[in-house]
């Protein structure tokens, strides 16, 4: 049986990995594609059927660019920085439960690589890792708007860490638990006598907003994006890089926002469980399928939700998004926190 | 300051406290969103430029064409009424006469030898085409595209005459009738 | 398997602690920091402490040497500006450093006459264990030292403001 389960996570996370990175991949034609919508606009349609080869051509493209390493960088941590950003960027997935198990005949497969006890400190760990690749890549550029960009990203991802953390505290009240998987399968009982719609959004809905404002923090998307703001900083931590590390860079970011959607939608917005999941008496393989399919609709949502959100709103300034972060979110999620606390004793005490 | 004012619609602008719903921010973000939203299915504005065109304006006035006749002979006689009234002098003319057995060639006795236009001068009023008495310069809905050195911007008769196996009318793109019906157009043999 | 990891664990802690006193460029110091954390997170998972490994790593390698590589990046230390350290100054800092090995010696040498009381169970890390013991067996230490933190807060709050009332 040590064998079989070997396989099982062997596929799992060369899935896993495959699907992370290949719906980074075409994000990238999502997002330019989107933005074109949103400005009235085609956006790119030449490479193949409604551009779809895009990403390809992109890619290639990178690959076949000059290398340039500047003569005063710092060669080893140049190569590192974005290397790193790139890996704690997918090791997120790791702890993500992607589905109800699967039912195999002889044995079932857990959807989920690893169901550590805490995977939601895991999670946090890996991101806070993240901002290490950004340092480093901006320190070792020697370049002064990459060092601007590398301090600005890493004093806002650790501001809006506070905030996201306090946030996610208070699902771990209700859940009890800090496995995802364990969250996750506790938005599956019935809300309003449906299965599967207990979802934490309309518990929390204070701290989901508190949770997003911070993804996108941590994602250095719009409206957060001053570590790359190309008006200051002329590209910001990236400015020196050429070919695939900044594509490297580049992908990354595109990596996490498909991590940080997927843990949106299986924190607040009940993961892989859909509504009337249980009424419909599906087999377990159809029900593990029919999740899987839900909980991906919910995270391309939510990538879609962070590109609207891009081609929306403009950037922050960088007080105000200190402001922000300190002295409204931190507050904010604490109040919700005690709030939570509160409400569930009351509840308890009845 | 006098209280003299270039523009009436001068708007003083007042920075006021925001009040508690506009300082949440929330409203505002969800209105823009709004906006993009019905924008993003919305018409597009743009167009697949080489695959397809915006049609252009009747009285467009683009790159000059030498026109020739029916029976592919150039028209025009270097009079030099065109060059003349070109308020830009971007036109060059070289008159030279016909020799036998040039008929085929030119429809006048006279002709343009050289006939240059620079394009980096024109400024392209469409006076020349009013000036011709002979009906022999067009402006096309050509454009003239950009170029790397400036003398490739001087344009010569190479550039400007019709092609000879081009029978339609240089504005109207519709083809010369004859009797009634299209007109078949044979490229003139050359004998020289 | 368990020893190969730990072997593996310990010659990186190790070399990772001394390139932090060896390199002479401090950003190469916090990095090596970084990678000696990393490597004690992985003695806590080895001894099945899941909760201290993360949080080390999570406030140590995450929160705390991101602040220090700011600092540092910002001072732009060199060769040039390093300060000169006088002959007495070198001779105290090795009496001090030689009291501070005494110290940890004789403490650890009262401490292998313990039990491994801790250990016992396996489950000694876990969140729900150690939140156990936190708030039963040291509620009034734990309670503590959030005060010291508060108060640590409202200090650097203060030092934030003073600058602002003078203006």
């Amino acid at each position: 049986m040590e064998t079989a389960l070997f396989l099982d996570k062997l596929i799992l996370v060369v899935s896993v990995f495959g699907a992370s990175l290949g719906i980074a991949m075409y994000s990238t034609l999502a997002e330019r594609k989107f933005a074109a919508f949103f400005q009235d606009r085609l956006g790119p349609n030449r490479a193949g059927l409604f551009g779809i080869l895009q990403p390809v051509a992109d890619g290639v493209k990178l690959f076949m660019k000059e290398e340039i390493i500047p003569a005063q960088a710092n060669k080893f941590l140049f190569i590192l920085g974005p290397s790193l950003f790139m890996i704690t960027a997918l090791m997120t997935s790791a702890v993500i439960p992607w589905s109800t198990p699967l039912d195999l005949g002889d044995r079932t497969m857990e959807l989920q690589v690893t169901d550590i006890n805490i995977g939601l400190l895991y999670v946090f760990g890996v991101v806070s890792i993240g901002v290490y690749g950004i340092m480093i890549g901006g320190w070792a550029s020697n370049n002064k708007y990459s060092l601007m960009g590398a301090l600005r990203a890493s004093s806002q991802m650790i501001s809006y860490e506070l905030a996201m953390g306090f946030s996610i505290i208070a699902i771990i009240m209700i859940t009890g638990s800090m496995g995802l998987k364990d969250v996750v399968n506790a938005q599956s009982t019935e809300l309003f006598g449906i299965s599967g719609l207990n979802w934490n959004i309309f518990y929390q809905p204070l701290g989901f907003l508190i949770f997003i404002i911070c993804a996108f923090a941590e994602c250095n998307r719009t409206p957060f994006d001053l570590p790359e703001c190309e008006a200051e900083l002329v590209g910001g931590y990236h400015t020196e890089y050429s070919s695939m590390k900044l594509g490297l860079f580049l992908f990354a970011e595109y990596v996490n926002m498909f991590i940080s959607s997927a843990m949106m939608a299986g924190l607040y917005f009940g993961g892989y469980n859909f509504p009337f999941m249980y009424e419909l008496g599906l087999s377990q393989n159809a029900l593990s399928i029919l999740g899987l399919v839900a909980f991906m609709t919910k995270i391309l949502a939510f990538i879609f939700f962070f590109m609207w959100i891009r081609w929306t709103i403009p950037r922050f300034r960088y007080d105000q998004l200190m402001h922000l972060g300190w002295k409204v979110l931190i507050p904010l999620a604490i109040m919700n926190l005690i709030a939570t606390g509160g409400v569930m004793t009351f509840m308890a005490s009845k | 300051m006098s209280g003299i004012t270039l523009t009436n619609r001068k708007k003083v602008l007042e920075k006021k406290k925001l009040s508690f719903s506009e300082s949440l921010y929330l409203p505002a973000i969800f209105g823009g969103m709004l906006i993009t939203l019905k924008h993003f299915f919305m018409k597009k504005a743009t167009i697949s430029y080489p695959d397809v065109k915006r049609p252009f304006s009747k009285v467009y006035r683009g790159k000059h064409v030498l026109k020739r006749d029916d029976q592919g002979r150039e028209n025009c006689t270097a009079c030099g009424l065109c060059a003349v009234s070109c308020p830009a002098e971007a036109i060059t003319i070289v008159a030279d006469e016909r020799k036998k057995g040039e008929e085929h060639l030119y429809r006048e006795e006279k002709y343009a030898s050289v006939y240059e236009i620079n394009m980096l001068r024109c400024i392209f009023c469409g006076l020349c085409e009013e000036a011709c008495p002979k009906d022999a310069i067009y402006l096309t809905e050509d454009l003239t595209p950009a170029n790397f050195t400036r003398q490739d911007f001087i344009y010569g008769k190479d550039k400007l005459v019709q092609p000879l196996n081009e029978s339609c009318h240089p504005k109207t793109n519709q083809p010369y009738i004859k009797d009634g019906k299209p007109y078949e157009y044979k490229n003139p043999v050359y004998t020289k | 398997m368990e020893q190969i990891i730990f072997i593996i664990l310990s010659v990186l802690a190790v070399v990772g602690a001394l390139a932090v006193i060896f390199s002479s460029n401090a950003v190469y110091s916090v990095l090596f920091l970084v990678l000696t954390f990393f490597a004690i997170a992985g003695h806590f998972i080895l001894l099945n402490a899941q909760f201290l490994a993360i949080v080390n790593i999570i406030v140590y390698a995450g929160a705390i040497m991101v602040l220090f590589l700011f600092v540092i990046m910002l001072l732009n230390l060199n060769k040039d500006s390093e300060a000169p350290t006088p002959a007495l100054a070198r001779i105290a800092g090795a009496i001090a450093a030689g009291l501070l090995m005494v110290t940890i010696v004789g403490a650890f040498k009262g401490l292998s006459q313990g039990s491994d009381v801790a250990l016992r169970g396996g489950e000694i890390g876990t969140v729900s264990r150690l939140g156990q013991v936190l708030f039963s067996d040291f509620l009034l230490p734990f309670e503590i030292s959030s005060v010291l933190f508060l108060s640590a807060m409202i200090g650097a709050v203060m030092l934030g403001k003073k600058n602002l009332k003078d203006s």
